[in-house]
């Protein structure tokens, strides 16, 4: 089954922290993604740019209008997705749990083409 | 000889090659890579060269010089070249001859399958491993088939033939104790390369229908190698009947087609005439199993001429014997529907509420799916309304979904709309 782990995280969070702990924490995220590699559960990751850099677009009636920044109050931020294809949903938790640590992390079925007439 | 053909000769010697290669050399990891570069030299040389005399052994002799550099490499590596190489024997000795004594290619082909579904493997791993050393198919297309990258597959594959290596799995068949239990996971990772192909619902995804054939091809061979057996029969005759079906499953945007409202025009006559024997007379004979019990209820779907006149009978007597001998929430979940045939919504939605506390059904959105199609029955239009549209909701196929929503929308409240959408689809047919 195919997943998508999507990582919201707060930029001060990450700040603040000691380097050496951010080493560590992000050493986790880097053998997490080598293990996922090997074992042939991965099928990709990538990693946002800072929330700085965000555009968001709305063309209601037909008008886009462009604005800086993310929409929302969120404190938090799409800051990486990974892409995964796992045995059961346990599996696909169970790879989310460590990443979760500092972030707040959805695990999200992705929709297929196949089905069953019913 | 054409293209297509040489493809077919290559895809039928490779697991007799792979298996007399890893007979030989012992390492079926190693074998495996050296037979994907001889079927790769044979696939570009035999179009203009013309097929060798004996292209078995051709193909086993690319591999073997192959296999044999390899490990000249590797303990070059090891700096013991000079000493070890004097050791190897030379080439002419690895080849065989045209008319060696193998092992005959049934037990190889058997004995490939067994190692491909080792226990010790993901279903994942079994069905990408069965595929390529047994199917003959290459990584690229067992990717696209999967809709997962190269990298991945590749990845999946080498990870399946370390497990092996490190399970110690040898090139034997297993024990006699074990091989049933074995055999049950073959049969399961051919089913699940089945249905990997028989769900596929639109024409982009044209490559994962040849896993049908390629699950089916399988079948037929195992079913030579063990005429016996009647699992492996039953399995062979779901598929064929279920297969026979497959023109009229989708209409041709890829939306699914319910099997009450399939044009029965379009199932193939030869699948369901070969399946129809098929388990007729297996189940005359082999002890019975639930794959055999699954093509039995296929065989009485597909031989109605229309849908009224389907013996619902039978196929609740044949759910209640499959619940006997195999229960699972899913056979609950079909017997639900039989019944209700025979005995009314009623009944099938009593027989559903057994499910509402198992927890491997929570939240799945076939349970939400039959019983919005037992109330609809029923004549509870809000209800199956709320139950299709949780069902859509819930499922993670895009034209499961697709067909759930239109459901729901034939029993929204909104009557114009309704009746709007049934002038627009009459002024469409006009």
């Amino acid at each position: 089954m195919k997943y998508v782990v999507l990582i919201y995280s707060n930029p001060t969070t990450w700040e603040e922290m000691p380097a050496a702990e951010r080493d560590r924490a992000l050493g986790v995220h880097f053998k997490l993604i080598k293990e996922l590699t090997e074992s042939g559960e991965l099928l990709r990751v990538d990693g946002l740019n800072d929330p700085m850099a965000t555009k968001t677009i709305r063309a209601r009636g037909g008008v886009p209008v462009v604005t800086d920044g993310p929409f929302g109050e969120a404190k938090e931020f799409l800051a990486g997705v990974w892409a995964i294809d796992v045995e059961s949903l346990d599996r696909a938790l169970e790879i989310a749990a460590p990443v979760a640590e500092y972030d707040t992390v959805e695990v999200r079925s992705l929709m297929d083409l196949s089905g069953m007439e019913m | 000889m054409t293209e297509a053909s040489i493809e077919d000769l290559l895809r039928e010697l490779s697991p007799q090659v792979l298996a007399a290669l890893t007979r030989r050399f012992g390492s079926f990891d190693a074998a495996e890579d050296a037979l994907q570069e001889a079927l790769l030299a044979a696939a570009t040389q035999w179009p203009d060269q013309g097929v060798p005399d004996n292209p078995r052994g051709w193909l086993i002799t690319v591999a073997s010089r192959r296999l044999t550099d390899q490990l000249r490499t590797d303990l070059a590596r090891a700096r013991r070249e000079a000493a070890v190489a004097a050791l190897l024997p030379p080439i002419e000795l690895i080849a065989p001859a045209a008319d060696e004594d193998l092992p005959s290619e049934a037990d190889d082909t058997l004995t490939l399958l067994f190692l491909c579904c080792h226990p010790a493997l993901s279903a994942a791993s079994q069905v990408a491993l069965t595929l390529r050393a047994v199917g003959g198919l290459t990584t690229a297309q067992i990717a696209q088939a999967f809709f997962v990258p190269e990298a991945t597959m590749a990845q999946r594959i080498s990870r399946a033939k370390q497990s092996i290596k490190s399970a110690g799995a040898r090139f034997d068949m297993p024990p006699d104790a074990e091989r049933a239990e074995r055999l049950r996971v073959v049969l399961h990772v051919l089913y699940l390369i089945f249905n990997e192909g028989y769900t596929a619902s639109s024409g982009s995804e044209l490559q994962r229908q040849d896993l049908t054939a390629e699950a089916i091809r399988i079948a037929r061979d195992l079913r030579r190698l063990l005429p016996e057996d009647g699992e492996v029969a039953g399995l062979l005759a779901l598929m064929l009947l279920t297969d026979a079906r497959r023109p009229a499953r989708t209409t041709p945007d890829g939306s699914l087609v319910p099997l009450a409202e399939q044009d029965r025009g379009l199932w193939q006559r030869d699948s369901i005439d070969e399946g129809v024997a098929l388990i007729s007379e297996t189940l005359a004979r082999a002890r019975l199993g639930p794959y055999q019990l699954q093509a039995a209820i296929a065989a009485v779907h597909d031989e109605a001429a229309r849908a009224e006149d389907t013996d619902w009978r039978e196929i609740v007597a044949l759910y209640e014997l499959l619940n006997g001998l195999a229960p699972n929430p899913m056979v609950t979940l079909n017997r639900a529907v039989a019944v209700a045939m025979v005995e009314g919504p009623r009944a099938g939605l009593d027989l559903l509420a057994t499910l509402d506390e198992d927890e491997r059904m929570a939240g799945h959105h076939r349970l939400d799916a039959v019983r919005a199609h037992l109330l609809e029955m029923a004549g509870d239009r809000d209800g199956a309304r709320d139950s299709y549209r949780r069902a859509a909701r819930r499922t993670t196929s895009v034209p499961e979904r697709r067909y759930l929503e239109r459901r729901a929308d034939r029993l929204s409240g909104d009557q114009a709309s309704g009746e709007r959408a049934a002038r627009e689809r009459a002024a469409g047919d006009r």
